[in-house]
């Protein structure tokens, strides 16, 4: 039951990213992604993951998605011309594809064969999570906050230098 | 309970088909009492706030005009469903939808009182107990804004688009502070189920006494996701039509409407759960009294709750724009974060 759920979902999270790319309109790729997330989610939750999957769909499909679909509104961005086609796409694309299935496949089937998947069996306390994060992987977790910041100051810093020397003229209209 | 243990799912042991059964009485039963709700918060809603404007509010369909939100169905059904042909079809279809099933999605992690039992059967008087049902109810309100954001794009006007502008950073700017002052009672309950955070303060007090602030905080941050007064800026009526769903009519219209009610009976419900201990209350008299006191506290207090939702949409006037985004990010998220440290501080110290 929980497996053919699991495979289930599996494919929706497929056909949305395919639907992603094939979408012309950025808000249904947008909302497409929203499907992805959201089935990844569940993958989680049938995982025994519960914290981890309701995180994802507060902070992915929740949080960044609606500010995606948020811009694409603003910008009132209509449907996009279709790329003028590669032809080194065209004729290695598959290839190159089906070979990297195969290399994936025969690198990570026998790890996963190894160990039983177990879906819908039990769950990760939501307690775990955090003696996890806290205890045993205190340090990379709060250098990746760091990190964080340091990307949030710098779109801060991106966006406010653009703005100064429209500020400055208005401050100057001013005097 | 230890870390990281294993453990079954679910709370009693049954069989996959009777569990199934079980579940989907359940559902029927809360979508039933919930609809009737909804449609009689809306009439009372309506004879409360005509009151306070020394009108009389419904009187003529049926005794004292109880029969008026079936009347008000009936018309929703009748009436004519346009499609404006510059809409985004698809999405002007799916957007009320979302809203609705989103809104109902989280009344299934609502306890409203203990266990029971019930020709023979023993259950919770909850659809589901999750382990991190507030989780749930945070992540289908984050979702939430898909329904007004798509709805107001989707209608291809401008009216709507900048409805569903304002609904759409109302709600995502809310949400944090929302969450925030939540965190403050999770962590004197020590757990994100509901009926756990319930428990604990039978064994305690009432959450509001330590959590004050972050009643306060959650209280006000609940009023701007559910886009009420004073907050019901996305659907300020002098500036914008109705907002982002300026162009809905017949049971499109119907179901964001129903999506707010349930929204508000959820906000409700999870304050009463949360700040003021649930279900519990001074038990007396007979066996039978002493079965049905737990739910009617809930009840009562939940009433309470969206009394209140009425009484200030009949005495608050509307925020300005750059007021609301000055309260949400520079006073509500600061305070609540405080409440966090501090809570933290103290739940560490003991």
């Amino acid at each position: 039951m929980a497996l053919t759920l699991f495979f289930l979902f599996a494919l929706i999270a497929v056909a949305g990213a395919v639907n992603l790319l094939i979408q012309r309109h950025p808000i249904y790729s947008a909302l497409s992604l929203v499907t992805v997330m959201g089935a990844l989610a569940v993958e989680y939750l049938l995982l025994g993951a519960e914290f981890i999957a309701f995180i994802q769909i507060i902070v992915y499909a929740g949080a960044i998605m609606v500010l995606f679909v948020f811009v694409i509104m603003v910008l009132n961005a209509g449907e996009v011309a279709g790329e003028p086609r590669s032809r080194i796409a065209a004729f290695l694309g598959l290839p190159v594809l089906t070979l990297l299935g195969i290399l994936l496949v025969s690198r990570t089937a026998a790890p996963f064969a190894a160990t039983r998947l177990g879906t819908g069996d039990y769950l990760v306390q939501t307690a775990a999570v955090g003696d996890g994060l806290f205890h045993a992987y205190l340090l990379p977790f709060e250098v990746t906050s760091v990190l964080f910041l340091v990307g949030v100051l710098g779109a801060v810093v991106l966006a406010a230098r653009r703005e100064e020397p429209k500020r400055q003229a208005k401050a100057a209209g001013a005097k | 309970m230890p870390a990281g243990g294993l453990r079954r799912c679910g709370r009693y042991e049954m069989t996959t088909l009777a569990f199934f059964l079980l579940s989907l009485v359940k559902c029927l039963v809360v979508l039933f009492i919930l609809l009737t709700a909804v449609a009689y918060i809306q009439l009372a809603e309506r004879k409360i706030v005509g009151r306070m404007q020394a009108r009389v509010g419904p009187t003529r369909v049926g005794p004292f005009g109880l029969l008026q939100p079936a009347a008000d169905a009936v018309k929703f059904i009748l009436k004519e469903d346009l499609i404006p042909d510059t809409a985004h079809k698809f999405l002007y279809v799916l957007a009320p939808m979302l809203a609705v099933v989103l809104a109902l999605l989280s009344i299934t992690v609502i306890p409203i009182g203990g266990d029971i039992t019930l020709f023979g059967v023993h259950t919770a008087l909850q659809i589901t107990d999750l382990n991190v049902g507030l989780l749930l109810i945070l992540g289908v309100t984050s979702l939430g804004v898909y329904g007004v954001v798509l709805g107001g794009w989707a209608s291809n006007s401008k009216y709507s688009l900048l409805g569903s502008l304002r609904g759409g950073s109302q709600m995502i700017s809310y949400e944090l502070s929302l969450g925030l002052s939540l965190i403050g009672p999770i962590m004197l309950a020590g757990t994100l189920s509901l009926r756990g955070i319930v428990e604990a303060q039978r064994h305690l007090h009432w959450f509001i006494l330590p959590q004050i602030v972050a009643f306060f905080i959650y209280i006000t941050a609940a009023f701007a996701e559910t886009n009420r007064v004073p907050f019901d800026l996305p659907d300020a009526e002098g500036e914008l039509g109705a907002g982002y769903h300026t162009e809905y009519s017949a049971m499109k219209f119907a179901m964001f409407f129903l999506a707010e009610y349930v929204n508000m009976i959820t906000v409700s419900c999870v304050a009463t759960l949360v700040f003021f201990g649930g279900w519990s209350g001074p038990l007396f008299g007979p066996a039978l009294l002493v079965a049905i006191e737990p739910i009617l506290y809930f009840l009562a207090k939940v009433f309470f709750f969206l009394f209140l939702y009425i009484w200030v949409r009949g005495t608050l006037p509307r925020f300005r724009y750059d007021q609301l985004m000055g309260f949400g990010w520079k006073v509500l998220v600061p305070l609540a974060l405080a409440n966090v440290m501090v809570t933290a501080l103290v739940v560490a110290w003991r």
